[in-house]
């Protein structure tokens, strides 16, 4: 291939081909770093709860009208009413709740300053079975382990057997031996005896502290407090049904309440990850206008240098140049400064990377978004300038004859 | 002048392609950013201007060194204090005004006993609160200092709920039963929106809004919990209700007004040697630590602005310089091909200053055009920004006229300087050689 005619016409159009060049770069740099984001992102939502089947549960936010002596007992009568339900499976209840509400945190270390944060989810003994979790090792609370506290203001010694999840067991213990010994809780001087593992109960939040996400502990608790959540799972394909019995058997139980708000956990996810699911969006949107506005610069660009160039493509016609040959003389070219682009967008995007690692918790660009970035561009380059390119090989000899 | 502006509207007509492709791309560009820019400004802007530079967030370390945390956690202090820290401070009374509060969530028991309750989110602080925010009111007015020292049962609304509850009347002086107990209305909120909510930037920091106030001495009494988060660390949190008040859980919100610089560096000792006094009767072991930011500092220290916006008004902005670089390109062929017309006008005398000043003006007129359909591409990314965004940034969506003025500077800016560098190769044509190849 005739590199050396092509070299010397850029040489000539060094703006123009730095245009281009610079618009590769930048669109190959901010590509590979917003479809990583993307990436990011949606991987995130995804993540599994831990919860089986999300919608089927949902959550009821409840809020005592005012904190009487007896909330404990009217939180029994409601889980029994709420258990009678014929759409309803199972319920418990807790005031931690996983993807955007409210969620108690603690530290629980078996050595103290060596303390791991995890969410604490006080619970009773039904809710493995109405969250749907997996017991990998150790048992379920019994009905006789649940104490029944007024939120902070009680305290108890000792909480007696708590459930952790695998996560947490890892964290405490790297063999994840834990069944049966006994941690202490930060704050205070109160102790839990491990007495079984689940395999997962993710929180989707914890303070940015994206290790801990899989950290849970399900402690033995009524959590008898003017704020509660009750978790309820109901019976195959009757949520709608469930959730509307639920809200009138409560109300039937006792007017003395507000149901602050009632959601199904597919439904909080949703709500939770929205924001990250508009960001991706976003990101695709802007990258993809990106591409466009790139396209269309090659076209015109491309498009005047054939316009200007129509006489010596015209002359090199009537030497005996085939229009195959103009049409890949501007393939080549374009892939020329398309592969300078590249080879200047791949630094931008890895300096960038390293500039938005400093700012939000992400990792390093893998090495796949650059290449298939790259070959993105590359062919973004050459299907532009097909139609430009087709123009100049169209050029009849005879413009040669006739001057500019 | 209107001479080049007539050239300009005539050279752009004679290549509509061309020219309808720079305008797109700038109009692409502008709309990309200033999409993003109004959000970021909106959520970096000053909630209370005029006023932010006096109020200050003291802070204080409660849990001293932790050599085993983090590297980024080691120097940590808590945005909340303890209540002995927020009575400490309260009685004190070493600034002009101050406020401790915590957010609480109540329950209204409507007269009509056949209604269900109603839950609010409401706050409970001291009176300063008010003329410290400088808070509007319709009717009524703050709590006083008395009310707050004798924990009285009194609330202040906000227009919303007051709109709600009794449709607007003036209820100054009106009773409302809150859970089980009465209280009385002394004082009605006009509106009032700062957005960040700076003075609580824990969650929901552009839409949350506070229903109802009430003197934060009252709450502890009834002793309502706070909905926000309850951070402990080292000693527990003890037995009880009393148990939290005397524990090193960290809860309680706390500004301080300090109209000058003078009041902001003795705040500043009186600060440094309440750290010292704790340590001195055995409550801290560690050298004081302590800090003072005013709102806009508070507002960057606790990252306001969410990461996604900052990202993505990044790369709006990338975009728009591909955008400007791709308008270069046009301009470049679009001028160049006018070559003829600017050795005709230059062989009949024009300077070069003023070919240039005619490819300026025709830049311009194309920025201008760009700009406006810069600004309907705004709206549009605004509203489908409304539409997939988290909704706490919701309202952070609105297009102001400040806005659609930095939208048409920032495209007339951007054309010029794509400009500059096409049409002074224009203004470099040699009449002499266009003028024999004719």
């Amino acid at each position: 291939m005739e590199l050396g005619p092509i070299l010397s016409s850029l040489r000539r159009n060094k703006v123009g081909a730095m245009l281009i060049v610079l618009q590769i770069a930048l669109t190959l740099a901010v590509l590979c770093d917003a479809l990583f984001i993307v990436q990011q992102q949606t991987a995130l939502s995804r993540a599994p709860s831990g919860v089986a089947d999300e919608s089927s549960v949902f959550t009821i936010a409840n809020q005592w009208v005012a904190a009487t002596d007896d909330l404990a007992a009217r939180e029994r009568t409601d889980l029994a009413g709420l258990r009678a339900l014929p759409q309803v499976a199972d319920a418990t209840l807790s005031p931690s709740q996983p993807l955007g509400g409210r969620l108690m945190g603690m530290g629980i270390a078996f050595r103290p300053a060596k303390s791991k944060s995890t969410a604490v989810y006080p619970v009773d003994d039904h809710a493995i079975n109405t969250l749907g979790l997996r017991l990998i090792a150790g048992r379920n609370f019994r009905p006789e382990d649940i104490l029944t506290t007024r939120g902070f203001r009680e305290n108890y010694p000792s909480w007696g057997g708590v459930i952790v999840t695998r996560e947490l067991a890892r964290a405490l213990d790297p063999n994840g031996n834990v069944i049966g010994r006994t941690a202490s809780l930060v704050p205070g001087t109160t102790t839990a005896t491990i007495i079984g593992v689940v395999d997962r109960l993710a929180s989707g939040q914890f303070g940015g502290d994206s290790s801990a996400a899989e950290h849970s502990v399900l402690a033995p608790f009524l959590w008898a407090d003017s704020n509660v959540f009750y978790f309820v799972r109901a019976k195959p394909g009757q949520l709608a049904a469930a959730m509307l019995a639920a809200r009138n058997g409560l109300y039937k139980i006792s007017r003395q309440r507000t149901i602050v708000s009632m959601q199904s956990l597919a439904d909080a996810r949703l709500d939770f990850y929205r924001g990250a699911r508009g960001e991706a969006l976003l990101m695709g949107v802007i990258c993809a206008i990106l591409l466009g506005v790139t396209a269309f610069g090659i076209i015109g660009l491309t498009s005047y240098w054939v316009s200007q160039r129509r006489r010596q493509i015209g002359i090199r016609r009537a030497l005996g140049a085939s229009a195959g040959s103009i049409l890949r003389y501007f393939q080549v070219e374009n892939l020329l400064i398309s592969g300078a682009g590249s080879v200047l967008g791949i630094a931008l995007g890895l300096a960038a990377n390293l500039w938005i690692l400093q700012s939000i918790a992400m990792e390093r660009l893998p090495l796949s978004y650059l290449i298939v970035g790259t070959i993105v561009v590359l062919a973004l380059g050459q299907v532009a300038v097909l139609w430009p390119a087709f123009r100049a090989a169209a050029v009849p000899p005879a413009v040669a004859a006739r001057g500019a | 002048m209107s001479y080049y502006f007539n050239l300009a509207l005539r050279s752009l007509r004679r290549n509509i392609a061309l020219t309808a492709l720079m305008i797109g791309a700038i109009g692409i560009g502008i709309g990309a950013s200033m999409t993003m820019l109004t959000i970021f400004r909106a959520a970096s802007g000053d909630p209370i201007p005029g006023k932010s530079a006096q109020l200050f967030v003291p802070q204080i370390d409660n849990v001293g060194p932790q050599p085993n945390a983090p590297a980024e956690t080691q120097d940590f202090l808590p945005p909340v204090l303890t209540y002995l820290d927020a009575t400490g401070l309260m009685q004190a009374h070493a600034a002009v005004r101050q406020a401790a509060m915590y957010p609480v969530s109540i329950s209204i028991t409507p007269s009509d006993r056949s209604r269900n309750p109603l839950q609010v989110d409401a706050r409970a602080t001291y009176s300063d609160f008010f003329p410290m925010f400088t808070v509007p009111f319709r009717f009524g007015g703050p709590w006083t200092k008395t009310e707050d020292d004798s924990h009285a049962a009194v609330v202040v609304l906000t227009r919303a709920l007051n709109d709600l509850l009794f449709g607007g009347a003036n209820t100054v002086g009106q009773n409302l039963t809150i859970g089980d107990r009465t209280y009385r209305i002394v004082g009605v909120l006009d509106a009032w929106h700062p957005s960040p909510r700076f003075y609580d930037v824990g969650g929901d920091t552009f839409s949350g809004e506070d229903q109802l106030f009430l003197p934060f001495t009252r709450a502890l009494d009834e002793q309502m919990p706070t909905v926000a988060a309850l951070f402990c660390n080292g000693t527990g949190a003890g037995t009880g209700w009393d148990g939290l008040l005397h524990s090193n859980c960290v809860w309680i919100r706390f500004w301080v007004e300090l109209p000058t610089a003078h009041d902001v560096a003795s705040y500043n000792t009186f600060l440094h040697n309440y750290a010292a006094e704790q340590r001195q009767s055995g409550r801290f072991h560690w050298p004081p630590h302590v800090a003072l930011r005013n709102v806009m500092q508070w507002l960057s220290y606790n990252h306001v602005v969410p990461p996604a916006v900052d990202t993505l008004t990044n790369v709006s902005f990338a975009l728009l310089l591909v955008c400007v670089l791709n308008a270069v390109g046009l301009m470049l062929a679009k001028f160049m091909a006018s070559t003829g017309m600017v050795c005709v006008r230059r062989a009949l005398g024009a300077t070069r200053p003023a070919i240039f000043a005619q490819f300026m003006v025709e830049a311009g007129v194309i920025g201008l055009l760009g700009g406006a359909v810069g600004i309907g591409l705004t709206k549009l990314g605004l509203v489908s920004c409304r539409a997939v965004l988290e909704k706490d940034l919701s309202l952070l969506t609105r297009f102001s006229i400040s806005d659609v003025l930095i939208a048409l500077a920032l495209a007339l800016a951007a054309t010029l300087l794509a400009g500059l560098y096409p049409a002074w190769r224009a203004t470099q044509a040699q009449p002499a050689s266009q003028l024999k190849t004719q």
